[in-house]
């Protein structure tokens, strides 16, 4: 589980574990990390590493019902001067390979789908193609 | 090809599939903010009931709540039925209140907006998963539609199996590329569609169906819809 580190989130220094405070953390989450989880759990793991201002690198994407879950609890979470939402890419979908039913029912589609997710306000995204995202990530 | 129709035969086809029950179905108007969803919802409920659904503007986020119209009804093979529609707010993943104040806001103003705005889309996330039963995608056509945001909703929409129609929207305007949409969601029928100047009417363009080999289930859905009406 994530550590959950209390009231350094609005901008004053960061001591301790999240390291120096002129770094950027980055979180690379395996997808067996991922396995045993329930979709909450992931939610939450995702947003309490974004909003302490880490970049998180799913090795497995999330599920389509889970992304929806994902914007749904982002957007409760938002406040002003202090969270205003998080930024999302994913490796698109080859356009050729629409699953079959089954393959959806099991989730099979989303496995590989590398995805990248940062607190709006520090990641841009610069470029993006089925290959390559190119993101620019800044301090707070 | 070329043809105008009316919207209305349009929006028709997105409920075909949800004929074979009797109790009222829900479209769902979902798409990025300023697509054109409420005027197209608007556009909606006063041909057909004669009043509007909400406030259509250029400042993004207008539509902050969910908003259903009910009760709409619409004719089909000579059976009516009847439908609600549901314009939601642009789906985003954030939502910042200072792009308020670029629109002469005060900032308590602006954060009250933001707030009903997410609120809003956490509202249209939940009914895409539990109460809606086919959905009009809107897409402003001068956009690229190819957005990490329209890639996971029609993600969504499909997981969740519903019927889905996607409208290339503001077709009137010079840069409109309604191409780009088509090859952006190839296994979905895309719909080019503009309202007048006058604000009076929308109207959309009938293409062929696209009869890409990958689009196996929505190709079936289709033949037994023709079946079922033949
Ligand atoms: N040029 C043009 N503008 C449109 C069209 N449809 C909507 N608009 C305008 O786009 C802006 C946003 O429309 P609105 O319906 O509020 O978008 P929503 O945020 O998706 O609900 C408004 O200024 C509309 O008048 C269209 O077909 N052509
Ligand atoms: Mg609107």
């Amino acid at each position: 589980m994530p550590e959950v580190t209390s009231g350094d989130g609005d901008g004053g220094p960061t001591e301790g574990e999240d390291g120096p405070d002129d770094g950027v953390r980055v979180d690379m989450i395996s997808g067996a990390r991922m396995e045993g989880l329930t979709s909450m759990e992931k939610i939450r793991l995702i947003l309490d590493g974004v909003r302490e201002g880490n970049i998180v690198i799913l090795e497995e994407g999330l599920t389509p019902d889970e992304e929806s879950k994902l914007i749904e609890v982002t957007m409760t979470e938002i406040s002003p001067d202090e969270f205003n939402g998080i930024e999302i890419e994913t490796y698109p979908k080859s356009s050729s390979g629409n699953p079959g039913l089954f393959d959806r029912l099991m989730g099979k589609e989303d496995t590989q789908k590398l995805t990248v997710i940062g607190p709006a306000n520090q990641i841009e995204t610069l470029h993006k193609d089925e290959n390559l995202i190119s993101t620019l990530v800044s301090r707070k | 090809m070329g043809l105008l129709t009316s919207l209305k035969d349009s929006i028709t086809r997105v409920t075909d599939g949800l004929f074979a029950s009797a109790e009222p179905k829900r479209i769902g108007i979902y798409g990025p903010p300023n697509a054109g969803k409420t005027t197209l919802a608007n556009r909606i409920a006063r041909d057909w009931t004669g009043d509007a659904v909400g406030p259509e503007s250029h400042i993004p986020h207008e539509t902050r709540r969910a908003r259903r119209k009910e009760g709409v009804t619409i004719e089909r093979d000579g059976k009516e039925v009847t439908i609600d529609i549901v314009d939601t707010p642009g789906v985003a993943t954030k939502v910042d209140y200072e792009e308020f104040l670029d629109h002469d806001m005060e900032k308590e103003d602006a954060v009250r907006r933001s707030r009903e705005a997410t609120e809003g889309v956490a509202e249209a996330m939940h009914w895409l998963r539990e109460d809606v039963d086919g959905v009009i995608y809107v897409l402003d056509s001068t956009e690229d539609p190819f957005t990490q945001v329209n890639t996971m909703l029609i993600g969504i929409i499909e997981s969740q199996e519903l019927p889905v129609l996607i409208l290339a929207n503001k077709i009137d305007k010079e840069e409109s590329d309604i191409q780009r949409i088509a090859n952006a969601f190839p296994q979905h029928e895309t719909i080019p569609c503009r309202r007048s100047k006058d604000r009076t009417w929308t109207k959309c363009t009938r293409k062929s169906r696209s009869t890409s080999p990958n689009n196996a289930r929505s190709n079936q859905r289709r033949r037994r819809r023709r079946t079922h009406r033949g």
